[in-house]
């Protein structure tokens, strides 16, 4: 019962109603706002982990190390910028692909 | 004045964020082997399913490329948060409402491994315990706070709290993993929890409504452009 009162409300077209842009003006908000008006360094802190483990364990020696490292952080934030770049290409595709067919 | 100052500083100063993942070697051998182990099983389930939705449903294959290329971007994102540090979204959520979280060990595995072998961010003995924050308990979190919105008639509002609670408890799990392995001398588990926790809670927040936000984005062309999949995908969730 529940099931077909929802298919029916569904089935008015709800474009332009869904204030989009208010979720992306709320995005660019929560991550501008913090970047203006608090001075922090902003650093993503994976190698911070150690230092709260070695502060509980002092003795504790990783076991493993990564094989392949980043040659320097030009080179790692090229490698994060490619998989952001592949993930937003790949969306933007299969979106537009979407939209185009329903065209 | 000056003893207001310095609190002022010490509540503003930026502290540390964990990284989502556990890194390369920062667990004890026998608790990278428990969570590999634990993890194991929710893999070959996910491989199952998603098997079973691509014969059946071929034309699905886009969607859950899309969900694949949400963790992908999310996770890539280090994004700055109020407590001036930066940390990630998951993008595991969006996956878990559409395709039901069985199938996200597997695509959240992906991002995983990707990371770990090519930024050495995470890593492979520690991927188990990630897999299990990540990809398991997230989507599993998300998917059931979608359910009980959804129940009441809010779809919306399940999505945004699905992926961003979803995002909240990936960190909790993995605050509690490294607590389980590393235990604090006085207070034990617990006080290493509160640790761990309390250092990313704060930055957290925001970036899980940021992941709420971003997930009901994309719900929204979705709903605007893949009708016909929302709709064999609402079928096959009701067990038709």
């Amino acid at each position: 019962m529940s099931l077909i009162s929802e298919q029916k409300s569904n089935i008015p077209p709800q474009k332009n109603k869904q204030g989009n842009w208010w979720l992306i003006l709320s995005v660019v908000t929560l991550i501008v706002l913090p970047l203006i008006f608090i001075k922090g360094e902003y650093n993503g802190a994976d190698g911070q982990a150690h230092d709260a483990i070695t502060q509980i364990q002092p003795d504790y020696e990783p076991w493993f190390e990564a094989m392949i490292k980043p040659a320097s952080a030009e080179v790692e934030s090229f490698l994060f910028a490619t998989q952001a770049a592949l993930g937003a290409g790949v969306i933007g595709y299969i979106i537009g692909l979407y939209k185009g067919r329903k065209q | 004045m000056a003893g207001l100052t310095t609190a002022l500083l010490m509540i503003f100063s930026p502290k540390p964020a964990y990284a989502m993942h556990i890194s390369e070697g920062f667990l004890p051998i026998q608790w990278a082997i428990f969570w590999w182990l634990l993890a194991l099983p929710f893999m070959i389930i996910g491989f199952r399913s998603l098997n079973r939705i691509c014969q059946k449903n071929p034309e699905l294959k886009l969607l859950l490329a899309l969900a694949g290329a949400f963790g992908f971007v999310l996770s890539a994102l280090k994004i700055p948060s109020v407590t001036g540090s930066s940390s990630h979204a998951t993008g595991t959520g969006l996956g878990a409402l559409l395709f039901g979280p069985t199938v996200m060990p597997v695509l959240g595995s992906l991002v995983l491994t990707f990371q770990a072998i090519l930024l050495a961010h995470g890593g492979l003995t520690t991927l188990g315990a990630n897999i299990f924050s990540m990809a398991i308990v997230g989507p599993w979190v998300a998917f059931i706070t979608y359910l009980i919105f959804s129940q009441c008639h809010q779809q919306k509002l399940g999505i945004f709290f699905g992926a961003a609670l979803g995002n909240l408890v990936t960190y909790l799990v993995t605050a509690a993993q490294l607590a389980i392995a590393f235990p604090a001398e006085s207070g034990g588990i617990m006080s290493a929890f509160i640790k761990f926790e309390s250092i990313f809670a704060f930055t957290q927040i925001p970036l899980a409504i940021t992941e709420g936000l971003l997930t009901v984005l994309v719900w929204n062309w979705l709903q605007s452009y893949a009708t016909d999949e929302l709709q064999i995908l609402k079928l096959l969730k009701t067990g038709v």
